[in-house]
C-alpha cells in the first residue's frame, strides 16, 4: 500500500533529474529576488521590525513562500500535463496501482519539490548575511507539511481544471494573496484587531510565522499551535485531494 | 517417454473435464450507464486459457467502455466480472498484476528513455529493478528495438512507440493480455510486425483479449468473436462460421446509377431469397450458394459496373451495423 505513492514519486523524481537545472530556477528564483529586491532595497528605509533587520525579517517568510510556490506549481501544471497530455497517470492505472495512491504520490513529489526550494533556499541566507539557528532543523518538518498542504491543495484544483488557464484562478486568487498578505512583509501584530483574525486563519501564516521563530531561536508555546495547524491541514487537504483526483480518474 | 506421454494425455482429459477452471475471464450482463446514455448493455462473454477473444464494434459501440470496466478505470453499473476466479472490482489489485494492458493511446513517458519506460512500469508491478532490466532487454529484442533501448520516446516513430507499449504491457508476465485496438493508425509495415508479434505470443499460448476495427487483425489474430453495435452483442463466434452462416461465400457488388430500377432488382433478389444491402452507391449482394450465386450473375450481367468477390469477415460486421456512418 505504501509502495505505490513511493513508485509514483520515483518515477516523477527520474523524469525530474533531466530537466532539473530549470526546474529549480523557476523555483528559487522569485523568493531569492524578492530577498534581494524588497531587504536589500528597503533596508535603510525600514526600521527593525522586533530587533530584526527588514531582511532578516522577511527572509524566513520568504523560504515558506519558496515551498508553496515547488508544491502548488508542481502538482497543477505539471500533474495537469501528466493527467491530460502525456495521459500518464491512465498508463499507472493499468498496473495495480490505484488512483489514490497515484494522488498520495503525486502529492509527495510536490512536497519534495517545494521542500527542496525551501532547503537550498535556507542554504543560501547566510550568503545575505542571516544566519540561521540550530533550531532550524526542527523547521524542516513543518515546511514538509506545508508542502504536502500545498501539493494537495495543487491537485484539488488540478482534479476539477477543465483547461491550464483554471489555475490563473488559483494562482491569483489563492496563492499571491497568501503570499502578500501571511505575514512574510509585515508584522501582523501592528494590523488592525479586525484585519488580525483574518490574517492568521490564513495556512501560509502559521508556517511563516513558525519559520521566524525557528530560524532566530526565538521560540515561543505557539510553535506547536503552529506546527499543528500545519499538520491538520496537510492531511485533511490530501484525503480531499485523493478523493477528488480519483473522482476525476474513475468514471 | 511412453509415461510421459500418458502423463500429458491425463492432463489433458483433466483439463477438458474443468472446463469452468480454464476460463481466464468471465463477464456476466455487465453494463454501464453514462448519464442518460447506456454505453454497455448488458453484455456476457468469457475466455478460455489460451484463447483470443476480439470484441469489434464500430466507434462508440462500447469496446473501449467495456476494457476499462475489466481493469477498473470504469466502474461497472451492473453485472460481474471474473478474472482468474477473482472478481473487479475487489480484487483489482490482485488482478491487475497479472494483467497486461496496451491501451489505445500512446502514454509513454515522453521524456524518459525507451528502457527507463520498461523499468518504470515494471516498478508499479514492484519488479526488482535487476529482473526488469533483463526483462526488458529480452521484450525489446522480441520487437526489434534493442538498439534503440537509450533512445527518448519523442524521437521513435509511431510503429516504434507501439511496440514499446507492447513490450510495456508484457513487462509483467500478463497471464492475460489486453489489446485496446493495437495496431490504430499505423502503416503496413508496422502493423504487420506487430501482428507477427501477437500472433507469437499466441502460439506461446498467451490469453488475450483485443479490440479492433480491422477485420483483417480480427481474422488473424483472434479465435472468436463478438460484435458489439450501440452497446449490445449483436453476433458472436468463430469468424469462418459467422461469413459462412451470414454472408456466405461470395459477395456482389453491383454500382448504381439513376437509369438503374432498384426497386425491380430488389424485387427479383427478394423473390429468390437472396440477401441485400444498399448504400447510397451500391449494391451488396449476398448469394447463399452456388445456385444463387448463378442467379445473381444472370441478374446483373447486363450492368455495367459490377463485381464477384470472395466474401469476409467486413461484409459481415457491415451486414450488421450497417452500411452508413452514423453520428453517435
Amino acid at each position: 500500500m505504501i509502495l505505490g505513492p513511493i513508485r509514483v514519486w520515483q518515477r516523477n523524481l527520474k523524469v525530474w533529474t533531466k530537466h532539473y537545472q530549470a526546474s529549480l530556477i523557476g523555483n528559487l528564483g522569485q523568493p531569492i529576488l524578492f530577498l534581494i529586491a524588497m531587504g536589500v532595497g528597503l533596508k535603510k528605509e525600514v526600521p527593525e521590525i522586533n530587533g530584526l533587520t527588514y531582511l532578516q525579517f522577511i527572509a524566513p517568510g520568504l523560504v515558506a513562500s519558496a515551498i508553496m510556490y515547488g508544491a502548488a506549481l508542481e502538482t497543477t501544471y505539471n500533474s495537469y500535463t501528466r493527467l491530460t497530455i502525456q495521459r500518464s497517470y491512465e498508463a499507472v492505472l493499468m498496473t495495480p496501482i490505484s488512483a489514490k495512491e497515484l494522488a498520495l504520490g503525486e502529492i509527495l513529489w510536490g512536497a519534495t519539490k517545494g521542500l527542496l526550494a525551501g532547503v537550498i533556499m535556507l542554504a543560501a541566507l547566510p550568503l545575505f548575511g542571516v544566519i540561521p539557528s540550530i533550531w532550524t532543523i526542527a523547521l524542516i518538518p513543518i515546511l514538509f507539511f506545508e508542502g504536502i498542504f500545498f501539493a494537495a491543495l495543487g491537485l484539488i484544483m488540478t482534479a476539477i481544471a477543465s483547461n491550464y488557464d483554471f489555475f490563473n484562478y488559483f494562482t491569483s486568487l489563492v496563492i499571491t494573496p497568501l503570499f502578500l498578505f501571511s505575514g512574510i512583509f509585515f508584522p501582523i501584530d501592528e494590523m488592525s484587531k479586525f484585519i488580525r483574525p483574518i490574517l492568521y486563519s490564513l495556512p501560509l501564516t502559521h508556517v511563516v510565522l513558525a519559520a521566524r521563530q525557528l530560524c532566530y531561536g526565538r521560540i515561543t508555546p505557539m510553535i506547536f499551535i503552529y506546527a499543528s495547524v500545519t499538520i491538520t491541514l496537510a492531511i485533511f487537504t490530501s484525503i480531499l485531494a485523493s478523493n477528488m483526483l480519483k473522482k476525476r480518474l474513475i468514471k | 517417454m511412453q509415461q510421459q506421454k500418458a502423463i500429458s494425455k491425463y492432463e489433458d482429459k483433466n483439463s477438458s473435464i474443468s472446463n469452468n477452471n480454464s476460463k481466464i475471464l468471465i463477464v456476466k450482463k455487465l453494463k454501464k450507464v453514462f448519464g442518460k446514455r447506456t454505453a454497455v448493455n448488458s453484455i456476457s462473454f468469457s475466455i478460455s486459457k489460451g484463447q483470443c477473444l476480439a470484441i469489434l464494434g464500430p466507434n462508440g459501440a462500447g469496446k473501449t467502455t467495456t476494457i476499462h470496466m475489466l481493469v477498473g478505470v470504469v466502474e461497472k453499473t451492473a453485472g460481474t466480472i471474473e478474472i482468474f476466479n477473482r472478481f473487479v472490482p475487489d480484487d483489482l489489485r490482485e488482478i491487475k498484476k497479472k494483467v497486461g494492458v496496451v491501451p489505445q493511446i500512446d502514454n509513454l513517458d515522453p521524456d524518459l528513455t525507451v528502457i527507463e519506460n520498461l523499468v518504470i512500469y515494471a516498478s508499479y508491478f514492484n519488479i526488482r529493478k535487476k529482473i526488469a532490466l533483463e526483462r526488458a532487454d529480452e521484450l525489446l529484442h522480441f520487437f526489434a528495438l534493442y538498439k534503440r533501448r537509450k533512445e527518448v520516446i519523442s524521437n521513435l516513430s509511431g510503429g516504434q512507440r507501439r511496440r514499446i507499449i507492447l513490450a510495456r504491457a508484457l513487462i509483467n508476465k500478463p497471464e492475460l493480455l489486453i489489446l485496446d485496438e493495437p495496431t490504430v493508425g499505423l502503416d503496413p509495415q508496422a502493423r504487420l510486425l506487430i501482428w507477427e508479434r501477437i500472433e507469437r505470443l499466441k502460439a506461446r499460448g498467451t490469453t488475450m483479449l483485443l479490440t479492433s476495427h480491422y477485420m483483417e487483425e480480427v481474422s488473424r489474430l483472434s479465435d472468436n468473436l463478438i460484435i458489439l453495435n450501440r452497446g449490445k452483442i449483436i453476433v458472436e463466434g468463430n469468424a469462418h462460421e459467422l461469413i459462412e452462416k451470414i454472408i456466405g461465400p461470395e459477395v456482389f457488388e453491383l454500382e448504381l446509377s439513376p437509369n438503374i430500377k432498384i426497386e425491380d432488382l430488389l424485387e427479383k433478389f427478394s423473390q429468390c431469397d437472396i440477401a441485400v444491402d444498399k448504400s447510397p452507391q451500391r449494391l451488396y449482394i449476398y448469394p447463399k450458394d452456388k445456385e444463387r450465386a448463378k442467379l445473381v450473375e444472370k441478374i446483373i450481367k447486363e450492368f455495367p459496373k459490377w463485381i464477384r468477390r470472395p466474401s469476409n469477415l467486413e461484409d459481415v460486421f457491415l451486414r450488421l451495423t450497417g452500411r452508413k456512418l452514423r453520428d453517435i
